[in-house]
């Protein structure tokens, strides 16, 4: 059902946590349909210096959230902006089809951390 | 890897004396039980052999039993055959919120075409209120369903009070009966169950053979059309291997019946009390006494059935869970949802179930476990605060 990178990702979890200081915060998903991802970025000369998740939710949504975890930390801005998805369900070798749009939210909490983050700073 | 499998409500193994009784069944007395000859005979004689003990473990006659493909066909065939043999009775039929799919599904597909359908609520442990059925039934009721025990949530239905009010309103009462069979006595006579629908399956037989039971009288039909076979009820040449498996199956049940549902309470009570001692934030799931012996079901706030299950699994436990990720749809499944648990909760939701083979050990070994599976995936949570919540 699931590729040995979601399992590995699942099992082994990479970033779970929060920061101690989050320069950006990100949230999708809502518990009534059992995914909620939750993204801390914390970011230096533009540069995702460290990232934390927390995940409520299946296998698929703890594997895609530490994923994006690991492929966006010591990215600029811009490089994490350009991650979709697709690009995060790639990265582990692909997800079953079901899983595509219900737990596969990673990216899009990500997005909001940065969002998040780019607010902050505009009014500092 | 010991593996420790906890999921005997889904399917159990085929026991050994059952599987040796089907063997000569294959290759060598193949026969036809419409032939004439001595092959088709000797496969006649098995297959009225195998009637008899599933006739005798629900105090039926044997000529009450008919073989399907399994529990899906039996309750399809009672409930769509009744309803099209029986248009003077009426086009009502009533089920309630919990039944398993096989009879909610068909019960709706009856309903596009054409009949009425009252889904009754059940309570919060999963049982069907006497007086909602009093307040549903209407004079063109002609059937009532409602399974005898849940595959989630192991409630066991007080059936016979359901029976009576379906029988006064002039409605005849099936049940599926699949969960409980060979598990806890029923006597279709004293309950007044016009029809019953099992598995074999379920109670160390093979797959792919059931049975439905037609109280002597009920006008019920054929879903398929073809040959003669079971009295004209059932099309197609009978699967004698399956039935006579069935048939070993339903006899062993009956002789360890008390003895096994003792063991399994033990266990399955020593389970979920380990469970809900060690785990903090757990709701269990159904009737905590009148349950399907050995069957635990819980659920865990701030985490998701999936992942429990995989995390199990990686430790050779194999459980089962009524969450989204596992129902193969967006919303976890309706009998959590109908005992009137939030979504988030259902979402977390954990079936152990236990079978002849579990020991002690298994279950020591899924309490020493299952804690730090729990306890990892809610520091993960973003829902968990540590404790600090109700």
């Amino acid at each position: 059902m699931y590729s040995q990178k979601v399992m590995d990702h699942f099992m082994n979890p990479r970033n779970v946590g929060d920061l101690d200081i989050a320069d950006g915060v990100g949230e999708v998903g809502n518990p009534v349909c059992g995914d909620i991802m939750h993204i801390e970025i914390q970011v230096q000369d533009n540069i995702i210096q460290d990232i934390k998740f927390k995940t409520f939710g299946c296998a698929a949504a703890i594997a895609t959230s530490s994923m994006v975890t690991e492929m966006v930390k010591g990215k600029t801005l811009e490089e994490a902006e350009r991650i979709t998805n697709r690009t995060v369900a790639d990265a582990l070798d692909g997800l079953p089809p079901i899983k595509m749009h219900c737990s596969n939210l990673a990216a899009d909490a990500l997005h909001q951390a940065i969002k998040d983050y780019i607010a902050r700073r505009n009014q500092a | 890897m010991r593996e420790i499998y906890m999921d005997h409500s889904a399917t159990t193994p085929v026991d050994t004396t059952v599987f040796d009784a089907m063997i000569p069944y294959y290759s060598y007395d193949y026969g036809n039980p419409s032939s004439v000859h001595a092959k088709g005979r000797s496969a006649r004689r098995a297959l009225e052999k195998s009637r008899e003990q599933i006739a005798a473990l629900i105090g039926a006659n044997p000529r009450e039993v008919f073989f399907t493909s399994g529990g899906t066909e039996a309750d399809n065939q009672a409930i769509i055959s009744y309803m099209l043999s029986n248009p003077k009775r009426g086009k009502h039929l009533i089920s309630s919120a919990i039944e398993h799919h096989a009879v909610l599904d068909t019960c709706l597909y009856l309903e596009k075409s054409g009949f009425d359908l009252t889904v009754l609520p059940v309570d919060e442990l999963g049982r069907v209120e006497p007086e909602s059925l009093k307040a549903a039934i209407r004079p063109d009721t002609a059937l009532v369903t409602i399974m005898h025990a849940n595959n989630e949530i192991g409630t066991i239905q007080p059936l016979k009070e359901l029976v009576d009010i379906a029988h006064q309103a002039g409605a005849a009462f099936h049940t599926d009966a699949v969960q409980t069979f060979g598990k806890v006595p029923i006597d279709v006579k004293s309950i007044g169950i016009d029809m019953l629908s099992a598995s074999s399956h379920k109670l160390y037989g093979p797959k792919g053979v059931g049975c439905l039971y037609i109280k002597k009288g009920i006008k019920t039909g054929s879903l398929f059309h073809g040959g003669p076979q079971e009295n004209k009820m059932r099309a197609g040449t009978e699967n004698i291997p399956g039935i006579v498996g069935f048939g070993q199956a339903a006899e062993l049940a009956q002789s360890r019946m008390s003895d096994l549902a003792e063991y399994l309470n033990g266990l399955g009570k020593r389970l979920r009390d380990g469970i809900l001692e060690s785990i903090p934030h757990t709701i269990p799931t159904g009737e905590p006494e009148n349950r399907v012996p050995g069957s635990v079901s819980v659920c865990f706030r701030f985490v998701e059935g999936e992942s429990i299950l995989l995390m199990l699994d990686s430790y050779g436990i194999m459980a089962s869970s009524g969450s989204a990720c596992t129902s193969g749809s967006l919303d976890p499944s309706h009998v959590l949802l109908a005992i009137g648990l939030p979504h988030e909760i259902a979402h977390g939701s954990l079936r152990l179930t236990l079978g002849k083979d579990n020991s002690e050990d298994d279950v020591n070994d899924v309490l020493e476990v299952l804690p730090k599976i729990i306890g990892n995936l809610r520091k993960m949570s973003p829902l968990y605060n540590g404790g600090g919540s109700s």
